[in-house]
């Protein structure tokens, strides 16, 4: 248990910002509050990815140019480029369907004043 | 009431979590699965095949220049999104 | 509903800061294949320097720099970019996105044809990128409401 602690540790960080997020979404009654939740659980997994990437002892996957020319690349001095690609692209969306969300906000505050869950039932139900 | 049920499944989902965590490789393994599957491929033949040193941006463009495509379009769906429901909401109280 | 500040130190900043902001926006797109950088991270920096005017200003100022007829043609144009550079791959029996099929348009060998292809899509996605960010920050500050709040700042 103490050695996955600390050979694991960075799984930690992930696992707590993932519950923030988690317990955000489902306990907090104001609608902008669950928004801010999921975007922590998005951060948390976009984190993670990205630490999957890494590799003791490589460098940024930039290719240097003498060992390119000598065909002399090795594959174990860069870190892996595949989940910084794939998270490149999932923050950018994840911008934009954040700028959706917070538009329907923003359509739900016209409707009803206010962002509160249990208002916004009470409302509903009439 | 309610906030302490959300605690618990919090504390249950993190728990599960953990008990996963435990089966994934150490933090900056060289040897771990995903860094041996595809990606010394892209890496040793970027240059070769492509010519750009940036790994990061000829598998983002060319490699999986599908994914990218699709992403762009999201965006781009987006954007025409917000576009409609913030100015349509509007045209539709005014009439 | 967006307030007129009229701070002579934050405007004088920001009209220092925007060209800059946009050239590096430029610079980390064109280093894109060299250096840490791409369409994505250039369109960021972009749409930031136009959200600084806007809130530096008022959005009338932005909206007047960049106006709502050519945020709409940018968003499209950028994926009709990435889309077009595929297709052209498609017309010269190739597959979609082979961009070494240039060769039959530019004179250059496969792997340089691919080199080029790929920044022919950064700029798509760096055009789409930034009309968005900049249409949905605008969209969701003035509520959809652009020419009232321009009415109201007269």
């Amino acid at each position: 248990m103490i050695e996955w602690m600390v050979t694991k540790h960075s799984y930690w960080f992930y696992i707590i910002l993932i519950m923030t997020g988690f317990y955000g979404m489902m306990a907090k009654n104001n609608l902008m509050k669950k928004l801010i939740g999921m975007n922590i659980f998005q951060w948390a997994i976009i984190l993670y990815y990205i630490s999957i990437g890494s590799k003791k002892g490589g460098t940024i996957p930039i290719i240097d140019a003498q060992a390119a020319v000598r065909h002399a690349v090795r594959a174990a001095d860069y870190i892996n480029p595949l989940p910084h690609v794939l998270m490149l692209t999932a923050i950018v969306v994840g911008v934009a369907t954040t700028g959706i969300a917070l538009t329907l906000l923003v359509i739900i505050y016209r409707k009803y004043g206010t962002l509160e869950e249990d208002e916004i039932i009470e409302a509903l139900k009439k | 009431m309610n906030k302490f049920l959300a605690l618990f499944v919090t504390l249950v989902a993190g728990a599960l979590l953990a008990y996963g965590a435990e089966g994934l490789p150490p933090w900056g393994d060289p040897q771990q699965p995903a860094s041996i599957h595809v990606s010394p491929r892209y890496i040793e033949k970027t240059v070769d095949e492509t010519g750009v040193p940036n790994a990061v941006t000829s598998v983002l463009a060319d490699y999986r220049g599908y994914d990218t495509m699709f992403e762009t379009s999201v965006i781009f769906t987006a954007g025409v999104a917000v576009m409609m429901l913030l100015r349509g909401m509007n045209h539709g109280k005014r009439s | 509903m967006v307030r007129d500040l009229d701070d002579i130190i934050i405007r004088t900043c920001a009209r220092i800061m925007v060209p800059f902001m946009q050239v590096y926006g430029l610079y980390v797109f064109v280093h894109g294949h060299s250096s840490p950088g791409g369409g994505f991270q250039g369109g960021c920096i972009m749409a930031a320097s136009f959200i600084l005017l806007a809130t530096a200003f008022n959005i009338k100022e932005a909206k007047m720099r960049f106006t709502e007829k050519v945020n709409g043609i940018f968003c499209c144009l950028g994926v009709f970019i990435y889309a077009g550079t595929g297709a052209v791959a498609v017309i010269f029996s190739g597959n979609f996105l082979d961009y070494s099929r240039w060769t039959n348009i530019l004179p250059t060998n496969p792997v340089m044809a691919r080199y080029y292809g790929m920044a022919l899509i950064e700029l798509g996605v760096q055009i789409t990128v930034m009309a968005v960010m900049v249409s949905i920050f605008l969209d969701l500050v003035t509520g959809g409401s652009h020419e009232e709040v321009m009415k109201t700042d007269d």
